[in-house]
């Protein structure tokens, strides 16, 4: 077996690769629908069905999408310079922690100022987060991949601590949760029946924000040349440390984002299960979308069909709801195929 | 009689032949130089025969068997051994495992050292190639991995030995030594490969020359009726000519170092207490084996070693603290060592490349934030036409180019701010003969403008014919630099080895 | 003060140490196998899971304990080679694999857990390995209760130990699985293919990471639980770190972090009324971290981790 590099890499070939790695996700997890014993393409249709099928199933797929294109957007602009924070799930849980901190009425301010307030300090939370794994990296070396993963686990049992401790809600029965935040800080809905919420509109707004600061800026220039090759850009001028830690900055901020925007937008409260894996799904989005901060949205809305679909799929037939967590999986590992095909080609030999 | 032939070989990358249709054979007990510049191809003949890659026409035989395609397990059975350019050693593990790999099978319990220790030294004594066995290969020096090199492939039982530019990281006297070892080789009936572009080695030690051009053979000689200039000729296939140094009065001083000392992570110094002076209209040239703190200065002088002692000044003014963006904002042009990994972005298209040096400047972006791309793309195509890039213009991907357009672009980015200094590190190394004609032409062409140019290079030809002036790196001490004239060749090559010799 | 020592004179402590560290020495020798070849493997956390499930599925459904055991290690060697030719023969990401391993290799056993349990509520038991006396030496006071009565999965990992040490530094395959770790071209000068000795050497740690995972289900607890790896297999890609890339340090590690578990368990006991149990919980993650930053300085990589090796490309 050989590798080449190819010569051109056409556009229409960039991208296919995404559309092929999801139909190559979705063949080879019917094995799994066939050996569950319901006919592929029924079950493929009922999941399709279930994310589409009804302006309701429309309106929980493009919901369920906001925290997933946070999330994929954190992930694209930290992998862009290298710096692989696989810790979302953390940062998000840390934005929504500053969002019930300061939203639940220590501070009070008229709508208007409120929700970008919660906004601005959920962002930074989760940056603050990540800036422990990205200055560790820089001053001492320590791989990034490792503390951010463990960070997830501490988040979460910190978490756990306050929304049983200092922040419970004493009206909450018992339950483990905060208290809600403050009607000024929530996240308008965006139509009259349904869950969609404003966050959508941010979440957009910011992978524009992000395309744009990636295409024209000279830090979007500086993260773009870190991650093809630091020591060139080291040796051209480009300040490795500032740039990567700037790109954590802003990479943390958008994974707090997605907390706020579930807490304000969605739950109105925090608890444990505010989350279920948005910051690892994240991953998926970000490869689906090869980084590209415009393609996140895309990437988010078919994972979160796929998470969607697959709960509506299974309440119909007899299928676990985890096959959606194992197209996720698959996902990731097609896409890397597939876009690794759109720059080599593999010549057989006999 | 022949140890072995090459039939009709081809190779194709892509779209670029590699090798041509290439018929040779080698005698026992000969010494066959492969003559070629860089790029033509020695090197692929070279990893076809000893398995790395797969010819796509043609065979080799062996002692009259066919070789098996593709497998390295097959050349080294078949008695060939290859001493690759860029050593194939593993810093971390000792010579005796480096040696032993691949010599047992893997299947063993255990390593039979005692057995494999006893081998090697009788094997390093006969061949006076004297190695200790247990040190660990990332304590050697290059000299001493070259050897290793060519007992790792003894030890195999080679009887045909190819060297890949062994000499490119020798000191001249080593490099005799090398000749002395591979005289003594040949004797016992081994074979030898011997790969190179310098004429004046080659002469000196083969039989037969085989002259390689753009991927075909041009010609197969007897040394002993062979001729410099008619091999030259052949080698490049039409006269080129390198730039003669005009004899020049230095100007002003431009770059001084005072006691500049740097350390590197284990707290050992890499540069020691170097004093040195470059003034406008000179070159200076440093010399030393690899490994010697080149490297270190160069990273002082190119703004990514702020972590040194002593002075630093540019036109008296000090550059302590400065970074590489502040050093080129200041005047100084720089030519990095390695072209793909320092010099250039790969990924990136030519016109980014082309402004990575000056990304705050008015020019290139407004308000040191938003780039203005129309100028840079502006600035891109100016400079693809003036120094003459062979691309399909600004937007191209910059790692399809060659090597030396690669090179051309970072002399473009390097030189066109016109700087009254520059650090040019290797900047021919792995170039063709054109176009290290046209690095040279650049570089006179920016001394006579005035600049100060300092010019590390491993290769002594390059430096005599290029400097006003020379001096020697050993284990980080720099000599004093004399003119040129005044040094032989012998005398670099003992500097280069840590002999003090003095200025006449 | 005296609490601790308390805790440290108790045979239960000690016992409990040796239980707990056996999964993180299986998981440790596991990435340090991989890592020495090159190979940085982040499926580690889904490997451990996958191990889990399928050891402890292969006893639910009537198979016997060692059966359940060489049928976990198989399936994370088969994961492995999924992981090995993405990142060995294709040369691609080994972050993003070994993330999109651990994601479908978890996502699978709880898929396969529910298909073939789908009503269970309560997790169902299996009879788990039982502890193996060994006569005589079991009866030191404090340490043979620990060292010597214990499950014979943990008898193994502290078998794979030295094994793993021999086998890297004495024997030739393990010279090429460092070779392959240092510099992989060096490998294939001498005739070996590096593909295939990475391939091997991933799928072997794949296997004992699956077998830790097994350790989990089948000794030390006697069902499956979703997310019970929690974390173990990125403690011990952190462990590697701290150990140098050496095993006999990697145990000394590994028992650093097991006695401190163990002692999290019962100082929880003592001292949680003052001080949440999250915190105790946290300790094992944020002391991964310390580990990491305290060894970074010092930490010698194998020179070619993270780099792919393609065979006959131009370089």
């Amino acid at each position: 077996m050989q590798i080449e590099l190819r010569q051109h890499t056409s556009l229409l070939r960039i991208g296919m690769a995404p559309i092929s790695a999801i139909f190559a996700a979705l063949i080879l997890c019917s094995a799994l629908i066939i050996w569950a014993g319901v006919p592929v393409l029924e079950a493929y249709a009922l999941l399709f069905k279930g994310a589409f099928g009804s302006a309701f199933a429309l309106k929980e797929t493009f919901t369920r999408s906001i925290p997933l294109i946070f999330t994929g957007l954190a992930v694209a602009v930290a992998f862009r310079s290298k710096f692989y924070n696989i810790g979302a799930e953390g940062q998000l849980y840390a934005g929504a922690l500053a969002s019930v901190y300061f939203g639940t009425g220590l501070v009070s301010l008229p709508g208007y100022l409120m929700v970008p307030f919660l906004l601005l300090v959920g962002a930074l939370a989760g940056g603050l987060l990540l800036l422990v794994p990205v200055l560790l990296k820089t001053r001492l070396k320590v791989d990034e991949v490792v503390t951010t993963l463990l960070l997830n686990f501490v988040v979460l049992l910190m978490v756990s601590y306050l929304i049983e401790g200092p922040l419970r809600d004493p009206m909450a029965m018992g339950w483990p949760q905060t208290a809600s935040i403050v009607d000024e800080g929530v996240l308008p809905t965006l139509m009259s029946k349904g869950r969609l919420h404003a966050g959508l509109i941010v979440a957009i707004l910011a992978s524009v924000l992000i395309w744009a600061v990636m295409r024209f800026t000279v830090l979007g220039y500086e993260i773009k040349a870190v991650g093809f090759n630091a020591k060139g850009a080291e040796f051209s001028g480009v300040k490795i440390n500032r740039t990567v830690i700037l790109t954590a900055l802003i990479s943390g901020g958008l994974a707090g984002l997605a907390g706020v925007s579930e807490v304000a937008g969605l739950k109105g409260y925090l608890t444990l299960d505010l989350s279920p894996g948005f910051g690892y799904t994240g991953v998926a989005v970000a490869m689906l979308a090869q980084l590209h901060p415009l393609a996140v949205i895309p990437a988010a809305l078919f994972l979160s069909a796929v998470y969607v679909g697959a709960d509506s799929m299974s309440r119909a037939v007899n299928i676990p709801t985890y096959i959606a967590d194992v197209l996720v999986g698959v996902s990731v590992l097609a896409i890397l195929v597939s876009v690794m095909l759109t720059r080599y080609r593999i010549k057989w030999r006999k | 009689m022949s140890r072995l032939s090459f039939k009709q070989i081809t190779k194709r990358f892509g779209s670029l032949i590699a090798n041509d249709s290439i018929s040779l054979s080698l005698g026992e007990g000969e010494i066959m130089a492969l003559l070629g510049e860089n790029g033509a191809g020695k090197t692929t003949l070279m990893n076809i025969l000893f398995g790395h890659y797969e010819a796509d026409e043609g065979s080799i035989e062996v002692e009259d068997k066919v070789l098996t395609p593709g497998s390295t397990e097959a050349a080294i059975q078949a008695g060939i051994g290859m001493v690759h350019q860029h050593f194939t050693l593993a810093d971390n593990l000792t010579v005796i495992e480096n040696i032993i790999l691949g010599t047992e099978s893997l299947w063993s319990w255990r390593h039979d050292l005692t057995a494999a220790r006893r081998k090697l030294m009788e094997m390093a004594e006969s061949y006076s190639l004297a190695i200790n066995p247990d040190a660990l290969v990332g304590s050697l020096s290059v000299g001493e991995r070259q050897r290793v090199e060519i007992l790792k492939a003894l030890y195999r039982g080679a009887r045909t030995l190819i060297l890949d530019e062994p000499t490119a990281v020798l000191t001249p006297q080593e490099t005799e030594n090398l000749f002395i070892t591979l005289r003594s080789l040949t004797a016992k009936g081994l074979s030898v490969i011997f790969i190179s572009h310098k004429l004046h080695e080659i002469l000196a030690i083969s039989d037969r020359i085989s002259v390689l051009r753009r991927g075909k053979i041009v010609d197969t000689i007897k040394t002993s009726e062979a001729s410099r200039s008619e091999l030259a000729e052949k080698m490049v296939g039409e006269v080129v000519t390198r730039p003669q140094l005009e004899a020049m009065q230095p100007g002003a001083p431009v770059l001084t170092l005072a006691g500049l000392s740097a350390f590197g992570d284990d707290k050992l110094p890499m540069l020691n207490n170097v004093d040195l002076t470059i003034h406008a209209h000179e070159i200076i040239g440093i010399a030393g084996v690899a490994g010697n703190g080149q490297a270190a200065l160069a990273d002082v002088l190119s703004g990514l070693n702020r972590d040194y002692s002593g002075t630093l000044e540019l036109h008296d003014k000090t550059l302590t603290d400065a970074g590489p963006s502040d050093f080129v904002a200041r005047g100084i042009g720089r030519i990095p060592e390695d072209r793909h990994v320092r010099g250039m972005i790969g990924e990136m298209e030519i016109w980014e490349n082309l402004i990575s040096e000056d990304l705050r400047s008015a020019e290139i972006s407004k308000w040191k934030i938003i780039i203005n791309r129309d100028a840079a793309i502006k600035r891109a195509e100016k400079l693809i036409e003036r120094f003459d890039v062979r691309c399909e213009g600004p937007q191209a991907q910059t790692k399809l180019l060659s090597g030396g357009n690669i090179q051309k672009l970072i002399l473009a980015r390097a030189l066109s701010p016109e700087p009254d200094f520059i650090l040019a590190n290797q900047p021919v190394r792995g170039l063709d003969e054109g176009a290290i004609a046209y690095v040279q032409e650049q570089l006179f062409d920016a001394r006579k403008r005035g600049a100060a140019i300092l010019l590390i290079s491993e290769d002594l030809d390059e430096l005599l014919s290029l400097c006003d002036r020379i001096a020697v790196m050993y284990q980080g001490n720099l000599s004093e630099a004399v003119p040129t004239a005044t040094r032989t060749v012998t005398e670099l090559g003992l500097m280069m080895a840590g002999q003090a010799i003095h200025a006449n | 003060m005296s609490d601790l020592l308390d805790i440290l004179l108790t045979a239960g402590f000690w016992a409990a140490t040796v239980r707990i560290v056996s999964p993180l020495i299986f998981g440790t020798l596991g990435e340090l196998i991989c890592e020495r070849a090159g190979v940085l493997n982040l499926g580690i956390e889904g490997i451990m899971t996958v191990g889990a499930m399928s050891g402890w599925m292969w006893v639910y459904q009537g198979g016997d304990l060692w059966g359940g055991v060489i049928f976990a290690a198989s399936v994370g060697a088969l994961f492995g080679m999924l992981h090995a030719s993405f990142t060995v023969y294709l040369g691609l990401s080994q972050h993003v694999t070994g993330i999109g391993i651990t994601l479908f290799a978890s996502s699978l056993s709880y898929f396969v857990y529910r298909m073939l349990l789908p009503s269970a509520t309560t997790p169902p038991k299996i009879v788990p390995f039982q502890n193996f006396e060994i006569p005589i030496l079991s009866d030191i006071p404090l340490f043979g209760e620990a060292l010597f009565n214990q499950s014979p999965l943990t008898y193994l990992a502290l078998i794979c130990v030295p094994v793993v040490w021999y086998v890297l530094q004495k024997t030739p395959i393990g010279l090429a699985v460092r070779m392959a770790g240092e510099n992989p071209v060096a490998v294939e000068a001498q005739g070996i293919d590096v593909l295939a000795v990475r391939t091997g050497a991933v799928m072997v740690g794949s296997a004992l990471m699956a077998v830790g995972g097994a350790f989990i289900t089948m000794s030390w607890f006697d069902a499956f639980y979703f997310g019970m790896v929690n974390g173990r297999g990125w403690i011990c890609v952190a462990l590697v770190i701290f150990a140098s890339w050496k095993p006999g340090k990697a145990l000394m590690g590994a028992f650093l972090f097991a006695g401190l578990e163990a002692m999290q368990v019962r100082a929880q006991q003592s001292a949680g009324a003052f001080i949440p149990y999250q915190f105790f919980l946290m300790l094992p993650y944020v002391m991964s971290i310390l580990a990491m930053i305290v060894m970074a300085r010092r930490a010698q990589y194998p020179q070619a981790l993270l780099v792919p090796f393609r065979r006959g490309e131009r370089v």
